[in-house]
């Protein structure tokens, strides 16, 4: 953990290095999503409800599925980028280091121009929060900031799994982007707006739906049934990262070098 | 001339090397394709009051937009160039013995054709035999079929020329990043990548037609359903003749400042 933290320090005050170059990198971070969330909201404005759900239910959708994307894009971007060790040789250097192989592949690469998209859905979800009339509780709370640490995990579960692929292919896939990018895209909107074959396998196989649509209705108070049960769901979604992790160990014991 | 179009044909082939990564491609696009139909179904399925585009239509714009992504997508960028600016090496493009300009065009165009070649038939075809609301539709008639294929290619002519502008600007910035993604962002916003203009409020759709952007994907796209009529359409293919000519005419004038006070950076 320490060494961790040593990681993220060095990481940041390389890139601190480079002060105008940085900031704008992360305002144009915050223009992508920022477009995306133009066209929903003019969607909207066109007309006017989607499926039973108002324009600042999905905004709340929008911002957390976005808030978790930039935290792991942030944080896990070393095994987004793997590919790059994978084919230079590099990994074998930190085969042969005294450390554990997932810690050192994180702390190989942050990307801290992502803040530029955390702010951007911190105001979506700031603004879509302050219009929406919820009871908050405490536990209400709790299940909210649970929602978000549970999506970057699950995303980093698959970067996790991308980054497999590569001692296979060496090259990077952009099929992962589907899982991504995809999931992203998707996860934006509630999960009850798809077909059914959709919402399940977001649901069961890569669970976007545990940790944003299933808890979203509890909080807004639209569920039928044990309402706890909706709760406790983003603690279920961040289990997904345990079969990737395992996963990984495999694709480590499978590792050819590509010599240098 | 005989120059740039053996320049375009080399490119076409070297372009064309890449089939499984455009394979990979493909099948993202669907994905995203697919999602992006659900979303506008879900919408449309509760409307109060009829869009001004059918879904049908909106089917067929999606599914063409993600056929020809390499059309409208802007930050599709090649680095090559990029670092022949950065690192100096463009002293040698300066000594060959044709058009600057004319030359990278070719370069660019022929990245973009081999991209859409390899990828929009299986995406067409596929679309084409889907079961019912992602089904393809064919378009109204062959008239329209004609205006759409020129009104394609002219967008494909006015995209490059934009997309010029952006290498040219690195001659001054130096930098290819930041500042450019923003434009990148705002060009693909109003060319219709994230919603059709159509479904933008009046004012954007206001905003949209005085600028470029909406003429290299969004009008092709809309001539082919046929949202946008036989005699509007040919209309509009003088207005892309224009902004063609036009942006033409401001990257080779912004090329020329630019290549008079050039710095050749490193030795």
């Amino acid at each position: 953990m320490v060494l961790y933290f040593k990681y993220l320090l060095i990481s940041f005050k390389s890139q601190m290095q480079y002060r105008a170059s940085f900031w704008l990198l992360a305002l144009a971070q915050f223009f992508i999503p920022f477009s995306v969330f133009a066209g929903l909201y003019f969607l909207f404005e066109r007309f006017g409800q989607l499926k039973g759900w108002k324009f600042f239910e999905v905004a709340l959708c929008f911002g957390i599925i976005h808030m978790a994307v930039s935290v792991s894009e942030c944080f896990a971007r070393g095994f987004d980028a793997f590919s790059t060790l994978v084919v230079s040789g590099d990994f074998d250097r930190l085969l042969v280091r005294p450390r554990g192989t997932v810690i050192q592949v994180l702390g190989s690469r942050f990307d801290f121009s992502r803040v530029g998209r955390l702010m951007q859905s911190v105001i979506v979800l700031g603004w879509s929060l302050s219009n929406l009339t919820v009871e908050w509780t405490a536990w209400k709370i709790v299940i909210l900031l649970l929602m978000i640490t549970s999506g970057a995990l699950i995303f980093t579960g698959i970067f996790i799994l991308g980054a497999t692929l590569c001692f296979w292919t060496i090259q990077g896939l952009e099929l992962v982007n589907v899982f991504t990018d995809g999931g992203r895209e998707m996860a934006q909107y509630p999960l009850h707006i798809y077909p059914k074959w959709v919402s399940r396998f977001f649901t069961f196989v890569i669970p976007f739906g545990c940790v944003n649509y299933l808890p979203l209705l509890y909080i807004l108070d639209k569920t039928d049934g044990p309402a706890g049960l909706y709760a406790l769901l983003p603690v279920a979604g961040a289990f997904f990262l345990v079969p990737c992790l395992w996963v990984w160990r495999i694709g480590v014991r499978h590792y050819r070098s590509t010599g240098s | 001339m005989k120059a740039y179009w053996s320049v375009l044909k080399l490119r076409l082939l070297h372009g064309m090397q890449y089939r499984t990564a455009a394979l990979a491609g493909v099948a993202t696009q669907f994905f995203f394709g697919f999602i992006f139909i659900m979303i506008f179904e879900a919408f449309y399925s509760h409307a109060v009051e009829k869009p001004p585009m059918s879904l049908k239509e909106l089917v067929s714009y999606i599914w063409l937009q993600q056929a020809f992504l390499v059309f409208i997508a802007l930050w599709i960028r090649d680095n090559e160039l990029f670092q022949l600016i950065t690192t100096g090496n463009v002293a040698y493009e300066l000594c060959r013995p044709c058009g600057f300009y004319e030359f990278w065009y070719a370069k660019l165009l022929a990245q973009r054709l081999s991209g859409a070649l390899l990828r929009c038939f299986p995406i067409l075809i596929v679309a084409f035999i889907l079961p019912h609301p992602y089904r393809m539709t064919l378009p109204p008639s062959p008239a329209g079929f004609t205006l759409f294929l020129l009104a394609l290619v002219l967008g494909l002519l006015l995209l490059v020329a934009i997309s010029m502008l952006i290498y040219i600007s690195v001659f001054v910035t130096m930098s290819p990043t930041g500042s450019l993604l923003i434009f990148v962002v705002i060009g693909e916003f109003f060319a219709g990548k994230i919603i059709p203009i159509p479904l933008m409020p009046t004012w954007l759709q206001t905003v949209a037609s005085a600028l470029p952007f909406r003429w290299t994907a969004d009008f092709p796209f809309r001539v082919y359903s046929g949202h946008i009529p036989a005699d509007e359409a040919l209309l509009g293919l003088f207005a892309q003749l224009g902004w063609l000519i036009v942006i033409v005419w401001l990257g080779k004038v912004a090329l020329g400042k630019a290549l008079r006070r050039v710095i050749i950076q490193g030795g």
